[in-house]
């Protein structure tokens, strides 16, 4: 069975910048991975290079089994990978539910001269895909907002329906960019539930951007640690949370000193 | 449904279209018939042009070059075929099939024009994008003037009269029904989507580039359409009559419309039209009333008059034809400050 | 090989030109992001303004019984130069005071439209029929009007090529400009500031830079220095016209753009070498693609590099 997203090796340099060093990820289907580490620490610029914003300097992206490296974005997203932004990127001043149906259309070859004739199958693939449409609003509850213009949400409907628009173009991986940001306990608590409930009802991977560690580690199976590009830590939420370089990464080597806290000597992590 | 039926609908509007027009052709005025042709042609233009400006938010200022594409195609067509009369036709049917043929033809050509003008440009974003379209409309309107062929400066005089009520209004149907249909599909929601947020829309799956050159196409086929009107109107195809003032024209047209607004477009087209005549003895001022025009226009109403939204949204024609909502596009694109660093606020 | 040189010489002496309209076009990208349409007719306005002028303080032609002395002509040149970029200078402040400033905070598209709607004020309020006679007829009506010499043209042969002091003078004014320009740019605290401005006008205000003063200011050097071309321009091709800008001013624009829109010394670049093609080509094949010319480059820069020679990639953070 291929693994929906296997990354392998993959190096963003940016002129004399290394962004990401040698990221290494392969997901299998429905696993919930966690992707942590301090700001600047190449977290969104990962999801650049899996969903084809960036090419990779060095390495291989494989969505489904196919490598992606040269492809643009919307090829590799009919790929079977969707992303959500870390700034909420929906048509505002579009419907939620033009949001949504536009992505149901996915990699769907032009139409356009179906749309023009209004030939049989336009209207039959219209009607397709406005049920659709309707149907991952409800899942995200914002099937109420279906002709509301996507603008005047409330920010955390707003973050749902970026989720619901990624779902809608149908991937085997989700990128979730910082989902729970800016939303309050309760908000989170609800999201917490609601990826976890995606992930059963859709079967995907889903990859998780996060900095609210509450969310992080409470969604995760599994984790891995970014810091300046590099992974310093692999594995499940219950050591990562112990692991003294991710401690480090995050608080500095003077709280590692003030916990007594030893440090492992360096190696080389993968 | 059956086939039947939907077909007829796909067709309905032209055929109610064509029986109405006859009937106006019959009995209006030649001075009335002369404005309503511009009009029209107007109407056309503006419309087709709002799909790219409007719709897809690129700013294209070449319009004209693909004006005088079809319409050099479609005289060219007319002229050689002057004489001719098909078997088992009358003379006075062959021409009408002759013009339809130059009409096909003018589209065609235009939307291959458009092709090979948006293919490289499109890549380019906003002000490079305008720039762009204006040099090569200029560029054709410089071909065009160089070639022996085309008959260079004077360009081809003596063109049939073909363009009557009936084929500028089918025209005006076809392409008002053109943008309806893309507006209210997906494809057409992919647009704005690529209006709204380019990178968004491409990681959602849709070929970006691709649909912009789509959308620059159907413009310029209908923009061709509309030079090969005006042409057979006026019986006169010249480069000077497709400057990049035309093309400002039509920019215009579209803006106080309000970018992306099909009612918008058509209202706009036709004020102006109507205004343009009645100020046809200030001739010299004309010019300058567009300018303080489009600078207080900008200054105080930058969405135009219908803003994004269309005459049939509106509460009352809603109720009249019984249609629910066409998913509004909201504020227009030039209200709403779109900070070039990306995300909401 | 003098022909080499002599489309060369002549290459340099109109890409001046180009150089200094262009330099208008790229101080204003740099700071508002904004394409001046109307940068092509404040050049018009300048020559317009020479001409009123000269007209006003009465020039006396060369060939006249009694030729005007050498210290009168310069006083009289400079005079005029100085009050026709102070008169531009004026214009240029009013059209982004009362055009472009409003339109700040809507997207650029508007103000594109306003600088184009700008543009088509100035070039066809010129064309209309003289409304007031004296002490200038203005304004001046969709005639051709010609720029009165203000010296005698000495034509001057230069290792077999052949030039004149008009060349000459022209070329000197321009580069002493363009010098002047360059001082300004980097080494005044007002270049240090427009540079801050067009690198990010937010963070340049936060950190207590007058930002509509310094957008002003780049707007006045920018028409000043493009009346200047308009004068040194009219004397050595007197016909002026008010669509005459028009040309020239797309030219100048996309010799900005070759140069790397936004970029001072590639504006420079950029017109000196759009110059020199241009007569290049015109000289050895058919000059009537002159213009074509400019914009085929232009087309050729857009899709091959589309910043130019010196500009810089700047890409959108996702």
């Amino acid at each position: 069975m291929t693994a929906p997203l296997d990354v392998q090796n993959v190096t963003m340099r940016f002129g004399g910048l290394k962004a990401l060093s040698e990221f290494t990820l392969v997901m299998q289907p429905g696993e919930l991975v966690g992707l942590i580490g301090p700001n600047g620490a190449g977290k969104t610029t990962a999801f650049n290079a899996i969903t084809g914003v960036y090419e990779p300097s060095e390495g291989e992206v494989k969505v489904g089994g196919v490598r992606v490296n040269q492809e643009k974005p919307h090829q590799i997203c009919t790929r079977g990978i969707a992303r959500t932004f870390q700034n909420i990127r929906l048509f505002k001043q579009l419907t939620a539910l033009d949001n949504v149906r536009i992505a149901c259309h996915a990699g769907a070859e032009s139409g356009f001269f179906d749309a023009l004739f209004l030939t049989g199958h336009h209207r039959k693939e219209e009607v397709r895909i406005l049920a659709r449409a309707e149907e991952y609003l409800e899942v995200m509850g914002l099937a109420h907002r279906r002709d509301e213009i996507s603008r005047n949400l409330p920010y955390g409907e707003q973050r749902r329906l970026e989720i619901a628009r990624a779902l809608a173009t149908g991937p085997k991986v989700l990128c979730l960019d910082e989902p729970a940001a800016g939303m309050n306990a309760a908000e989170k608590t609800n999201l917490m539930g609601l990826v976890r409930s995606i992930r059963d009802r859709f079967g995907l991977a889903i990859l998780i951007i996060e900095h609210d560690m509450r969310v992080a580690m409470g969604i995760s199976e599994r984790m891995l640690v970014l810091d300046h590009g590099i992974t310093i830590a692999q594995g499940k939420p219950e050591a990562i949370r112990k692991n003294p370089k991710v401690i480090e990464a995050y608080l500095g080597d003077a709280y590692l000193e003030e916990k007594h806290i030893a440090v492992p000597p360096q190696e080389n992590s993968k | 449904m059956g086939r039947l039926r939907l077909l007829s609908r796909s067709i309905l509007p032209f055929i109610v279209g064509i029986v109405i027009l006859a009937g106006l052709q019959s009995v209006m005025p030649p001075v009335f018939a002369v404005i309503l042709i511009y009009m029209g042609v107007n109407v056309v233009l503006a419309v087709s042009l709002n799909v790219v400006n409007g719709f897809t938010g690129q700013f294209s200022l070449g319009h004209a070059g693909f004006m005088a594409v079809g319409a050099y195609t479609a005289a060219k067509i007319t002229l050689s075929l002057s004489g001719v009369q098909f078997p088992l036709l009358g003379y006075g049917v062959s021409q009408q099939v002759i013009f339809a043929i130059a009409l096909g033809a003018a589209m065609a050509t235009a939307a291959a024009a458009g092709f090979l003008v948006g293919m490289p440009s499109l890549r380019l974003r906003g002000d490079y994008l305008a720039i762009v379209t204006l040099g090569f409309g200029e560029i054709i309107r410089s071909i065009i003037e160089n070639m022996k062929f085309l008959g260079q400066a004077t360009g081809l005089s003596g063109l049939p009269q073909r363009s009557n009520l009936i084929w500028v209004g089918v025209s005006v149907i076809a392409t008002v029904v053109m943008a309806y249909r893309l507006a209210s599909s997906t494809q057409g929601r992919a647009l704005f989507a690529i209006r709204e947020d380019e990178i968004a829309a491409e990681a959602m799956g849709v070929d970006t580039t691709g649909y912009k050159v789509r959308a620059f196409v159907i413009s310029a086929a209908y923009a061709g359409l509309a030079g090969a009107l005006i042409a057979h109107a006026i019986q006169l195809s010249t480069p000077r009559m497709f400057t990049f003032i035309r093309s400002i024209e039509v920019v215009v047209m579209v803006v106080l419309g309000g970018l992306g607004s099909i009612s918008g477009a058509i209202v706009a087209a036709c004020t102006l039209t109507v205004a343009l005549e009645a100020l046809r003895e200030f001739q010299a001022y004309r010019m300058v009333a567009y300018a303080l025009l489009l600078i207080i226009l900008m200054l105080t109403r930058p969405q135009g008059i219908f803003g994004t939204r269309e005459l049939w949204d509106l509460p009352f024609f809603r109720k009249l034809f019984r249609r629910p909502a066409l998913a509004a596009s909201g504020a227009a694109p030039t209200e709403v400050r779109d900070d070039s660093t990306g995300g909401a606020r | 090989m003098t022909e080499f040189f002599q489309h060369a010489v002549n290459g340099l002496s109109v890409g001046t030109i180009y150089a200094l309209i262009a330099l208008g076009y790229t101080m204003v990208y740099g700071v508002l992001k904004l394409i001046n349409f109307a940068h092509g007719d404040v050049y018009m306005v300048g020559a317009f303004s020479g001409f009123y002028l000269a007209d006003l303080i009465g020039v006396r032609s060369p060939d006249d019984a009694n030729p005007p002395g050498g210290l009168e002509v310069f006083l009289k040149a400079s005079f005029i130069t100085l009050a026709a970029m102070i008169i531009c200078s004026i214009l240029g402040f009013a059209i982004e005071r009362f055009a472009y400033r409003p339109l700040r905070t809507r997207p650029r598209l508007n103000s594109l439209i306003t600088a184009i709607g700008v543009s088509f004020l100035l070039e066809y309020g010129f064309q209309l029929r003289p409304l007031i006679h004296s002490p200038i007829e203005f304004p001046p009506g969709p005639s051709p009007r010609f720029f009165p010499t203000l010296l005698e043209r000495v034509p001057m042969d230069i290792l077999g090529v052949s030039t004149s002091n008009y060349d000459i003078i022209g070329f000197t004014v321009a580069l002493l400009l363009m010098l002047g320009l360059q001082f300004i740019v980097y080494r005044t605290r007002f270049g240090t500031a427009m540079r801050a401005v067009s690198f990010d006008p937010q963070v340049a205000g936060l950190m207590g830079i007058p930002v509509n003063r310094i957008i002003s200011g780049t707007f006045i050097l920018g028409s000043a220095l493009a009346a200047a071309a308009g004068i040194l321009n009219a004397a050595a091709r007197p016909k002026i016209d008010p669509l005459f800008g028009l040309i020239p001013g797309l030219k100048a624009f996309v010799a900005a753009v070759l140069g790397g829109i936004g970029s001072v010394p590639g504006a420079m670049v950029g017109g000196l070498v759009l110059g020199t093609a241009e007569e290049f080509v015109a000289g050895y094949t058919d000059s009537s693609y002159r213009d074509a010319i400019a914009f085929t480059v232009l087309i050729l820069v857009l899709l091959v590099r589309p910043t130019g020679i010196f500009g810089r990639v700047t890409a959108e953070k996702v």
